[in-house]
């Protein structure tokens, strides 16, 4: 092992990693934003509403996330349909290629952990706002989906993380993000260990961080619950 | 203690399965490839790996009367699964470069290539005129480490995982130029759909370029074995007749 390696690449694995959070973090800022509208009609009474949703969770839950990718960048560029579009300049860059493949996919986790925050949500409230006279829209916006919110936290942080570690499939498809300068600069040093300890360790950190400020938001969403909930049996 | 005598167990299983490998490997040689560099190494319709290079291996082994198994691996993971003995000897159409040299020994060339800029007809090429081009190559080969040294930060460059990928980018139109070896570029122009519609630029460089078996450092035993198996069939025609049967011309 010879760790001399790593000191002399740290700042292209960091060059790396800031490709990769960009990655994540516009994937789950769009992927929030196209879930909340799906887990809604996902839950809607009307059965056509809810089957369209159904079939998109469908889809993404139930395929691999590399068969997204490389679906998005060589399956669509293959039709000259699609090459002569007004699509083609970004469905060419790698990077927007990734950014789609990603945004589909989370979107489609995003909805279901939503769903299953706002259907968490007793009974007994949704009867209370409609007893008060609340209409639908109001009682969605001032009680189920901040509830939902405080439910739906601990998931959604999970989903993130599973977001940062799934990122590294773009480098499948050229993007340099952690993994791909990780895999380049080994194709010129040949020390795979080190090289993927010290990616693997900079991954490490990144997670952390989303861990620590989930933990917060957390705290503070699910504080009228006071510390009681946290308590957990010792047994296991 | 349920959990701790199930973790116990299957220990001991992955022990006795791992000194299983080890014993196999005692009297087999495990050659690797690629499986994705026409008509060097490919895998067919059957799933198995063909190609010049599969043949000179089986012919290699038909010669030292050795038992062989011919696996596949990713390109990249070839060297770094060979020093972890995943594999004793990679087939796969590897150049000889000081890198390389670093962490593997070689055999003798089994045979030599160049590398060729490859285009779209018509187009101009001039080497001098590559600044905002955007340049493809496989990862880890020669041609990537060529365009890393010498167009970084001027071209835009892009490494793929394998060469399949980087055509499928070329006839997309995401790639302007490619660079890779002369040979299997030669036999994609000639037998792929989209090959008409695309070039060699410029001449072949590099043409010192010389192509052996990768082993382990140290496995002198092996070597030997190797470079007098790869005499006899330069020697009793072996050799030539499979070269034939990919290029009508002399590649060794």
């Amino acid at each position: 092992m010879d760790f001399s390696v790593v000191v002399e690449y740290f700042p292209r694995l960091l060059e790396g990693a800031w490709v990769s959070l960009q990655l994540v973090l516009i994937s789950i800022v769009l992927g929030g934003v196209f879930a909340l509208p799906i887990a809604l009609a996902r839950i809607s009474p009307v059965a056509w509403i809810r089957a369209v949703p159904f079939a998109y969770i469908f889809f993404f839950r139930g395929t691999p996330l590399l068969v997204q990718i490389f679906l998005v960048y060589y399956g669509a560029s293959q039709f000259d349909a699609v090459r002569e579009s007004f699509l083609w300049p970004v469905l060419r860059e790698p990077f927007w290629c990734a950014i789609i493949a990603f945004t589909l996919n989370t979107s489609a986790y995003t909805a279901e952990i939503f769903r299953g925050a706002i259907q968490a949500i007793p009974q007994g409230e949704v009867e209370a706002c409609k007893v008060i006279g609340m209409t639908k829209f109001q009682m969605y916006r001032r009680v189920l989906l901040p509830r939902a919110f405080g439910i739906v936290l601990p998931a959604y942080g999970n989903e993130i993380i599973l977001m940062l570690k799934g990122s590294a499939l773009a480098s499948t498809i050229t993007i340099l993000d952690l993994t791909g300068m990780a895999r380049t600069i080994i194709a010129r040093t040949y020390t795979p260990m080190e090289i993927f300890l010290a990616a693997g360790a900079i991954y490490l950190v990144i997670s952390i961080v989303i861990i620590a400020i989930f933990r917060q938001i957390e705290q503070r969403q699910n504080r009228y619950l006071g510390t009681l909930s946290i308590k957990v049996p010792d047994k296991g | 203690m349920k959990l701790k005598k199930m973790v116990l167990g299957s220990a001991l299983l992955l022990t006795a399965a791992l000194s299983a490998v080890s014993v196999q490997a005692a009297d087999k040689v495990r050659f690797v490839t690629e499986g994705a560099w026409a008509p060097f190494n490919f895998i067919d319709e059957a799933g198995k790996p063909q190609g010049f290079d599969v043949d000179i291996a089986r012919a290699l082994c038909a010669k030292m009367e050795a038992d062989c198994e011919i696996l596949t691996q990713d390109w990249d993971g070839l060297i770094p699964g060979l020093k972890v003995r995943k594999f004793d000897a990679i087939i796969a159409s590897m150049s000889i470069t000081e890198d390389r040299l670093k962490v593997v020994d070689f055999t003798n060339k089994y045979y030599s290539g160049g590398l060729r800029f490859m285009g779209r007809v018509g187009e101009t090429f001039d080497l001098a005129k590559l600044d905002g081009k955007t340049i493809g190559a496989q990862r880890a080969t020669l041609g990537a480490q060529y365009l890393e040294d010498n167009f970084a930060g001027k071209a835009n460059l892009k490494f793929y995982d394998n060469q399949d990928n980087v055509y499928l980018d070329l006839i997309s139109g995401r790639l302007d130029i490619v660079l890779s070896d002369e040979l299997p570029t030669y036999n994609w122009l000639k037998t792929s759909e989209s090959g008409s519609k695309f070039e060699f630029k410029g001449d072949a460089f590099m043409k010192t370029d010389n192509i052996a078996i990768a082993i382990r450092k140290g496995d002198d035993k092996l070597k030997a074995k190797l470079n007098k198996a790869l005499d006899a069939i330069l020697a009793d025609g072996t050799y030539q007749k499979i070269n034939a049967k990919y290029f009508p011309f002399s590649i060794y």
